[in-house]
């Protein structure tokens, strides 16, 4: 099986990549070490100290552990069974909720954000942080659509659905027997995918909790007013600490039969 | 007992339900789907619709269409004009990079350790944005930045003619996870070139360019078309970097979204609906732009089904 | 010197080889079938020939011209992909034109050659379709005449019939080995498929694990396999477990009866022997021995009969073995029933004992 043979471009695209995406994230790091520039000590973790031993810090990020499972929790029981129900009862109301769930990418968030403000104007949602809190989760699970149905929607293409559900039908099992039994188990990789997706953004995202004044993990450095060096340590913080993430994403998901067979050689 | 049929009528053998007959389409499936369209309509279509309603109405609840002409005049078709300009700008430059890379990990060939280190990192990078962003872009090119400080030993002199807070510093932002998105929306429509499709050509005597121009292109441009149009929504509906970057006042003639919100902050007692016309108008671009994904995907997945 | 040679041709993946020590020579206008189960190297070998694969050692040799190392686009080779590989942005007319248009070729020859070309696969009205518009059997159809428009001087074809269905595989190799025949083209086709192999090749290459088992026509390969992986992967045959007698007087047994047979090469006492089940006849026990018409009979109780359309299978259980018999449908002929003891009477040159 003949695998492609590695260009000497690609190694050249591969430099411009890093060029551009790298050396901001370097310059940002270097930034962060050296808040005691002044002091004689060109690289301090002085910055990241103090982020990290802020409780404002810890707080934040509980909350947005918090808000990411139950953003995760909420996602997954509304796309899941809706995905089988469709896959198995209503095919042709396939193409309408994948683009539902690719709204989201072209509703602008602060789009969407003012909309919810305007429609629960006058309801409890609108007062007070836990209505907002609300907004924000619904909000969160809405926003990241895109890209957590997919894993789901590639998992659940995988099986055959109608096959599966018949089989255990014919030997007596309900449905929330079939759901958790036959089926989760089958999907669990996409579905796990699309959790450590969905969370990952949670954690990362700040447009819909600014707007919405919520204590996330990422408003933290709004919050730093008297320090410049502690924004920018927790930008490297928040950064690596996702990447680290999405990169443990791919170790535990990574099932040979979800790696992307489009070499059909032989 | 009841056969049914999704396609075609439902067939039913008790005389009872004879009365109850209904069409076809709507059964008891629909009870399996409805939390999941509820929770959209909640949280997305209703939004949506009352921001459309609040801006063809105005403080009567009379039908206007006021609101909606006012966005033409300069002061509101000066952002819209901005927006769009940057949003194509950063998705063709974001778009034609962030390709290259994306070749470069699948049919450019190289290594699985190296493709999956650089799409876990466009992973969060295309996420990258807001404040972080803005660090990071005058942490490389900000006046004491070590960047800048090389180019002009090299005789570059940046300051004072530049500065990333404008608009060429929103498009140096926009295009940092414009390249990244582009490279995880590619990498599937890449690997979805048939290694096949390579090997005839060649066996038939085609070059490289000739495979490339002839077929591999013509192949890929619906999924090209569908992810530029991505990228434009992707860049036009952005807010947090631009905030920090040029923030509301100014920002506001050059970003719609920031329009948008400063509408909505300071004119939220006085003139909603100018707001909300001025949403509504994001949302028809946002439309417009994703009938063109819709119709280029729809493209991409025929001919991903020809051949086995 | 023949048309195509390949000399000790070897592809090496890490510590195995795929294909090791492969040696052919093809005949112009042969019809080469390369035969084996999947993993077995065949595969591997053709897309050496083509040029998708370079070689760990070894030489292939086209028209008296070296051609192990020149870029597969200069080969001047057609080839048939098992998927088809038709370009799903152009339509017919273009895939066909596809190799005269990227070899320069006026406007003029490529509208005739590719005219040609649909009146030879009999398709002239799916010339402006695309691909995804067209059935399986005939996007391979339109795969092959693009692969003929550029004139080939081989043609490869690699398993192109095992994405299609029973029928339009049984049709669709007859009418590629007759577009063959007719343009005298050299031809070496890859399948898993003893049955294809047989009925179209003019010669067989036998594989597994990326060896060569034996070469040769269709009736050797069946008829005198050589080895038991051959005899067991191609047709039918019967492979039973026999011991040595009397090597002298070539006498063998099998599950106690006692056999003659032609040559008895292998040295140790226990054997394999292939027994074809066409050259048997079934007789009733009391029919008389010395009466029937070949030297060799085993005894036995029937097991099972199975109609398989034109050929009837009775399978007979000897003591520990089974042997199947084959004959011909005939709607008059009293078939025996399970359970009933038989005779099994066969031609010395129906046994074989395998290597």
């Amino acid at each position: 099986m003949a695998k492609n043979r590695t260009s000497v471009f690609s190694w050249v695209w591969l430099l411009i990549g890093i060029l551009y995406l790298g050396l901001p994230l370097l310059s940002t790091l270097g930034y962060s070490l050296s808040p005691e520039v002044r002091a004689g000590n060109p690289i301090s973790f002085s910055a990241y100290f103090d982020v990290l031993s802020d409780p404002k810090f810890s707080a934040n990020l509980w909350f947005s552990i918090g808000a990411g499972l139950l953003t995760t929790v909420i996602s997954t029981m509304l796309l899941v069974p809706t995905t089988y129900w469709v896959q198995l009862r209503m095919p042709y109301l396939r193409s309408t909720l994948e683009l539902m769930t690719l709204l989201p990418i072209v509703v602008p968030v602060i789009v969407q954000v003012f909309g919810l403000l305007a429609l629960y104007r006058s309801t409890f949602l609108v007062n007070g942080s836990g209505g907002l809190y609300i907004l924000m989760i619904g909000a969160y699970i809405i926003w990241a659509f895109p890209y957590t149905y997919r894993p789901i929607s590639a998992a659940f293409q995988a099986i055959n659905v109608k096959v599966l559900t018949e089989a255990a039908q014919s030997l007596g099992a309900s449905w929330i027997t079939i759901l958790l039994r036959v089926i989760l188990p089958n999907v669990w990789g996409g579905v796990l995918n699309s959790a450590f997706i969905t969370f990952a953004l949670a954690l990362g995202e700040f447009t819909i909790s600014s707007l919405l004044a919520q204590q996330t993990f990422s408003m933290y450095q709004f919050g730093v007013k008297d320090d410049i060096y502690k924004p920018i340590a927790f930008t490297v913080i928040s950064f690596a600490l996702t990447w680290f993430f999405i990169a443990v994403l791919q170790q535990v998901t990574k099932h040979p039969s979800q790696r992307n067979a489009a070499r059909t050689t032989r | 007992m009841v056969a049914a049929d999704s396609k075609s009528t439902v067939m039913v053998t008790e005389p009872r339900a004879r009365l109850l007959a209904r069409p076809a389409w709507l059964n008891w499936n629909w009870l399996g789907v409805a939390p999941f369209f509820l929770f959209i309509l909640a949280f997305l279509l209703l939004p949506a619709t009352s921001i459309v309603r609040g801006a063809l109405v105005d403080d009567n609840n009379q039908f206007t269409t006021q609101y909606m002409l006012n966005l033409f005049t300069q002061v509101y078709s000066t952002p819209y004009v901005n927006t769009i300009e940057i949003s194509i700008v950063t998705a063709i430059v974001g778009g034609l990079l962030g390709f290259l890379l994306a070749w470069s990990i699948t049919v450019g060939g190289l290594p699985a350790r190296i493709r999956s280190a650089v799409l876990s990192f466009s992973g969060v990078a295309s996420q990258f944005a807001g404040l972080p962003l803005a660090f990071a872009l005058a942490a490389t090119l900000g006046r004491s930045a070590p960047i800048t400080k090389l180019l002009s030993n090299v005789g570059i002199n940046l300051y004072p003619s530049f500065t990333i807070y404008g608009v060429l510093g929103i498009c140096l932002a926009y295009t940092y996870f414009q390249i990244p998105f582009m490279v995880l929306i590619m990498t599937p429509a890449l690997d979805g070139l048939r290694q096949e499709w390579r090997e005839a050509a060649d066996n038939l005597g085609a070059s490289r360019a000739q495979y490339w121009r002839l077929v591999a292109l013509p192949i890929l441009l619906p999924s090209l078309l569908s992810a530029l149009a991505l990228l434009f929504s992707n860049a036009f509906g952005a807010y947090a970097t631009a905030a920090v970057l040029v923030g509301g006042g100014v920002g506001g003639a050059l970003i719609i979204s920031l329009k948008v919100a400063s509408q909505f902050s300071t004119d939220s007692m006085t003139n909603p609906h100018q707001g909300y016309a001025l949403a509504f108008g994001m949302i028809l671009i946002a439309g417009l732009t994703i009938l063109l994904y819709s119709y280029a995907r729809g493209r991409a997945e025929q001919w991903r089904k020809s051949g086995t | 010197m023949a048309f195509l040679d390949i000399t000790d041709l070897r592809k090496q993946f890490g510590a195995t080889y795929a294909v090791d020590t492969f040696n052919l020579s093809v005949q112009q206008g042969e019809f080469v079938s390369f035969l084996g189960p999947s993993g077995c190297g065949k595969t591997t070998t053709l897309r050496m020939i083509a040029g998708f694969e370079s070689p760990t050692s070894g030489e292939i040799m086209l028209a008296g011209e070296d051609v192990t190392r020149i870029p597969t686009n200069r080969r001047q080779i057609g080839m048939v992909f098992q998927s088809y590989a038709l370009f799903p942005n152009m339509t017919v007319a273009d895939n066909i034109r596809f190799g005269l248009r990227v070899g320069g070729q006026s406007a003029q020859v490529m509208k005739e050659r590719t005219a040609e070309m649909l009146e030879l696969i009999h398709l002239p009205e799916v010339a402006n379709r695309y691909p995804h518009q067209l059935s399986g059997g005939q996007q391979q159809r339109v795969a092959l005449a693009r692969a003929l428009a550029i004139r080939p001087r081989l043609l490869l074809l690699d398993e192109p019939l095992s994405a299609l269905d029973a029928k339009i595989r049984l049709s669709l190799r007859q009418e590629i080995r007759a577009i063959q025949r007719k343009l005298g083209i050299s031809a070496i086709y890859v399948t898993h498929d003893q049955e294809e192999a047989l009925s179209i090749s003019d010669r067989v290459v036998v594989m597994n694990k990326g060896r060569v088992e034996q070469v040769g026509t269709p009736t050797e390969i069946y008829n005198t396999p050589q080895t038991q992986f051959v005899a067991s992967f191609v047709g039918t045959l019967n492979l039973l477990e026999g011991r040595t007698v009397n090597r002298a007087d070539n006498m063998i047994s099998i599950d106690g009866q006692q056999l003659c047979v032609e040559r008895i090469e292998p040295t140790g006492d226990v054997l394999s022997v292939a027994l074809r089940p066409e050259a048997i006849t079934l007789h009733r026990e009391a029919d008389d021995i010395d009466a029937l018409p070949h030297n060799n009979t085993l005894r036995g109780t029937v097991e099972d009969v199975y109609f398989l359309g034109s050929v009837v299978r009775i399978r007979t259980r000897l003591r520990d073995q089974f042997v199947n018999a084959d004959t011909f449908n005939n709607p008059h002929a009293n078939l025996p029933t399970p359970g009933e003891p038989v005779l099994l009477n066969f031609p010395l040159e129906a046994c074989r004992v395998l290597v």
